[in-house]
């Protein structure tokens, strides 16, 4: 394979030999001596007071080292953990510490921790520490927590209100004027738990005499663990180095600075000796954080030919106990609700609301598969109430090619993309037609073929920095390193961290490309804040169209730096110079030339490179593009509903995604479908659910369901490619519009599935006890 | 009360005390110190813990150490013989099978014994023999190709040893 054509070629992963042979590094892998493990004793209680921790027999217990309660530590920490404004500054925020020290409020919260000198010692002690609670009532869910008189989570805010603000734009009762058809839906999102294979898990070495901590952390962000860690525990940010190893899935439940790796990094200190804290599932469920747990209630303004004029939506958010780091960050979901399409008005509020629950934050896709959830339930229920096909309705309604750049109602600027022409290749592709002649037919003989719509279009690759500094506090831009050593091998450094996205083979691709060495001569650094500058990390879908084109800009300013050195070497101008394929020479003689490594080794002598030249090939880039990306696309779902006992069956599933360039497509579409099966899971398995009495009543796999390889088919992936001209690379980012699209697919399908017995909608996930009770409501009775 | 054990895993002896209530996961990635096994759940849910015992797949997470004494274990640690990879490592590389890679040792265990019991396993019979093996990443469609190819290519590899069935 030439060298040159590395944009574009589904090379096989550099990361995979050792994953597949059992040799790499994840946390809990990394070798230790002398370690302590921490055991983390958490709150039983929902609500409830801490009246006093006993520990005097625990600490008896063998093996003990020490234990410390909320109290004992709460001195140690000069800052509460972060919070990001992300889009609501209006909001309130209460402290909250890395323990509890006089009251708890989720079940799991951290009160005590158990050092020992085995992770099983640490567990017999803990059993033995008795925290006394007074127990105070709890709220379980978002209306309890807003009723009069509800118990309150934070006394110091005075209700459980954190925020309730408009984000609102055009005339709305003007649109409802008009309208002629309205349909008013409320529509759930179920709380999710986001199931990483690997828990999380963090080991901490303090230095004393050195005043120096590391800490290897299973997170997305270690760049802001190391910041966040020198603030809150006041060791000097240059002293801190956090360390990503291999991380076994994120879906951006590690996304944020946790309590453990506080108290691992300050058990550490205490302790003198390296801590070691792994997760187990159990705990998981309880202390990672977890996803959506929303209530949209919807209005839609349209006309009989289909057109949507305008759309009254409130997102009511579940923030659990807490304000989370990143936890606003899911009300983009009404920021985008109005997704591909044309819309006149939108009316829109934004209420947060603690309960006593586990805290809630990004989880694959934060914000936008609710926002696509709500925009592509309303074009069924316009279908639906107007009698219109759904693709017509979506294709009435789209935002045509020769509207872009299009602006939304709320201000956002979409980059590029067809995206009629992306529903329409889908369809054509799946079938459409003659799928509908089958599933009539298919209806005469008791036979219920749904068959779901989804066109997406997702905002991502966080992010511009001014627009991220304004919305989220902290300015997102890309980092990239490209280093040439010596012999004319290179090295790449990235601020995005991997957890399964394939980098180290993306961007060695990239580099090679640029510099027209093979990908194997180029070695990707991530993940190590002692490696490279700050970094901005990985979530939103933005390390290729951050990061990778940060690395995409230093390869070129590299790369430009060689052909001035390759001109002094070779006695002509600049200008003449053509460089391809890791070779320089003059323009028509092509046998004067010197190579990338005889550039390379030139640029470290004094002697052989420009006068007034700086020695070396290297640069580095802090790349800030002009607007987000708007990957986009139409998934179409085709789901069998067995009459009998209710089970839903996925009988095809086809994707078209339009995410720009693509630079390992191997890789891009291993994205999609890992992202459509976390969707499929959301839409039929997946439920936090929590009893009256505040405990998570799906605290572990045998009642939390993650789709597991018989419930899903082969997806058919298929794609359109509108590279962005936001960027040089023109990529967008692809990590999760498979969730984004995936689940409203799959709810239209089985919502269409279910249509002869009249039914509009159903509550996720679509189980077949719930999918069962619709088809028999009215004693089975068809509408 | 410690217990002494002592296994085979992977063609070396191991020998250690150990705790009656030890899991044997934990012995194989503590004591043993092959850490190729991971650990996803404590339900026997997820399968990453998946090895082979005397020629059957267990989740170590459901034995104990002490159950295993006097043992033949085989671990992913095992299975590439030198830097040649076994057929299914070697397929999911190919097809991109893994992303994260944290489910992988374990699912390529139980696709081993999977393709020991059916060579040749319909679409349908990977996705049943493998629905004890939780995997985010993927939506296992690639790993249900890996699966497919690496039974391809061992068939081949089976057939070229016996030639007797060969028609």
């Amino acid at each position: 394979m030439a060298v040159s054509q590395m944009i574009g070629a589904s090379i096989k992963r550099r990361e995979d030999p050792e994953l597949v042979t059992g040799t790499g590094s994840f946390v809990d892998d990394l070798p230790q001596t002398a370690v302590l493990y921490m055991h983390v004793v958490r709150s039983t209680e929902p609500h409830a007071r801490i009246l006093g921790i006993e520990t005097a027999r625990a600490k008896e217990a063998g093996g003990v080292v020490a234990i410390y309660t909320g109290k004992d530590l709460r001195q140690e920490f000069q800052s509460p953990l972060p919070v990001t404004v992300t889009f609501v500054p209006e909001k309130k925020v209460p402290d909250q510490y890395p323990i509890a020290v006089d009251k708890v409020r989720y079940v799991g919260e951290p009160v005590a921790i158990v050092l020992a000198t085995s992770r099983a010692a640490a567990e017999d002690a803990a059993e033995r520490v008795e925290v006394r609670y007074e127990a105070l009532p709890a709220v379980t869910d978002i209306e309890a927590a807003i009723a009069k008189g509800a118990p309150v989570i934070h006394e110091s805010l005075g209700s459980n209100l954190s925020y309730d603000v408009q984000r609102s734009a055009g005339d709305i009762d003007a649109a409802f004027r008009e309208a002629e058809v309205t349909v008013k839906q409320r529509l759930q999102q179920q709380r999710l738990i986001p199931i990483a294979v690997e828990t999380r898990g963090v080991v901490a070495d303090y230095r004393r005499f050195a005043n120096s901590l590391t800490v290897w952390s299973s997170t997305q962000i270690p760049h802001f663990v190391k910041v966040w860690l020198a603030v809150i525990l006041g060791i000097p940010e240059s002293q801190v180095r956090v360390v990503a190893p291999d991380v076994g899935g994120g879906f951006g439940s590690k996304i944020r600075v946790y309590p453990e790796e506080v108290l691992t990094a300050l058990a550490s200190r205490k302790a003198g000796r390296p801590v070691k804290w792994i997760e187990d599932r159990e705990e998981n469920m309880r202390a990672t954080h977890h996803g959506r747990s929303q209530i949209w209630d919807v209005e839609i303004a349209a006309k009989k030919d289909g057109t949507v004029l305008g759309l009254r939506a409130t997102q009511w958010l579940d923030l659990g106990a807490y304000c989370s780091q990143f936890g606003t960050f899911q009300t983009i979901g009404l920021l985008v609700v109005q997704g591909p399409y044309r819309l006149k008005a939108l009316d829109g509020r934004l209420v947060g609301i603690f309960t006593n629950r586990t805290p809630t934050d990004a989880y694959r896709g934060a914000g936008r598969p609710e926002a696509t959830y709500v925009i592509e339930r309303v074009m069924d229920l316009v279908a639906q109430a107007t009698g219109l096909d759904p693709a017509a309705v979506r294709r009435k309604n789209l935002v045509r090619a020769d509207e872009q750049p299009f602006t939304s109602l709320l201000g956002f600027t979409y980059d590029s993309g067809d995206y009629r022409a992306g529903l329409d290749r889908a369809l054509e592709l799946v079938g459409y037609e003659k799928l509908r002649q089958e599933q009539a037919e298919g209806r005469k003989h008791g036979r219920y073929m749904g068959i779901g719509l989804a066109s997406y279009l997702e905002i991502c690759g966080l992010g511009p920095a001014a627009p991220t500094q304004a919305n989220t506090g902290v300015s997102l831009w890309g980092m990239g390193v490209v280093r040439l050593h010596f012999t004319g091998k290179a090295t790449a450094i990235t601020g995005s961290s991997p957890h399964g996205q394939g980098h180290e083979t993306t961007f060695s691709q990239i580099v090679s490309d640029v510099i027209g060495i093979p990908p194997e001569d180029v070695d990707v650094i991530h993940g190590d804040t002692a490696n490279g500058p700050m970094g901005m990390n990985t979530y939103g879908s933005r390390s290729t169209a951050l990061d990778g084109n940060a690395v995409h800009i230093s390869a070129t300013r590299v790369r430009d730096k060689a052909k001035k050195i390759a001109a002094h070497l070779l006695e002509a101008a600049e200008d003449d110079i053509v460089y391809e394929q890791g070779k320089a020479f003059v323009k028509g003689s092509p046998s004067k030339s010197v190579t990338i490594q005889e550039i390379a080794m030139a640029s470290f002598q004094t002697n052989r490179i420009p006068p007034g030249m700086e020695g070396g090939l290297e640069a580095t880039t802090f790349y800030d593009p002009t607007n987000f990306v708007w990957p986009f696309g139409t998934h179409v779902c085709v789901v069998e509903v067995d009459p009998q006992t209710g089970a839903v069956r996925i009988a095809r599933y086809l994707a078209l995604d339009d995410c720009g360039t693509r630079i390992n497509p191997m890789v891009v579409n291993g994205q999609i479908h890992g992202g459509i099966a976390q969707g499929i899971g959301q839409a039929l398995l997946e439920e936090g659910v929590y009893g009256d009495d505040g405990q998570l009543k799906t605290g572990t796999l045998v009642d939390y369901l993650i789709p597991s390889a018989a419930d899903l088919p082969f997806f058919e992936l298929t794609e359109t490619i509108t590279p962005s001209p936001v960027n040089p690379l023109g990529v967008k980012g692809i990590g999760e519009a498979g969730t984004i699209a995936s689940t409203a697919a799959t709810i239209n399908a089985v919502v269409d599935a279910l249509q002869p017995f009249g039914v509009k909608d159903v509550d996720m996930p679509a189980s077949p006890a719930k999918v069962w009770q619709l088809m028999h409501r009215n004693g089975g009775k068809k509408a | 009360m410690r217990q002494r054990v002592s296994m085979t895993i992977n063609g070396a002896r191991y020998e250690h005390e150990v705790e009656p209530r030890t899991l044997l996961v934990h012995y194989i990635r503590e004591q043993a110190g092959l850490t190729g096994t991971h650990i996803g759940c404590d339900t026997s849910n997820c399968g990453a813990c998946t090895i082979e015992m005397d020629g059957h797949s267990v989740k170590s997470c459901t034995v104990f150490a002490v159950q295993a004494n006097g043992s033949q274990l085989l671990t992913i640690e095992g299975l590439a013989n030198g830097t040649q990879l076994h057929p299914l490592q070697q397929a999911f590389w190919d097809e991109h099978g893994l992303q994260c890679g944290y489910c992988t040792p374990g699912m390529i265990m139980a696709a081993r014994q999977l393709l020991a019991r059916n060579p040749n396993p319909s679409e349908r019979e990977i996705r049943l023999g493998i629905e004890g093996n939780l995997c985010r990443c993927t939506g296992y469609h690639n790993i249900v190709k890996a699966i497919q190819t690496a039974a391809r290519v061992m068939g081949e590899g089976a057939k070229r040893k016996s030639p007797a069935t060969v028609s």
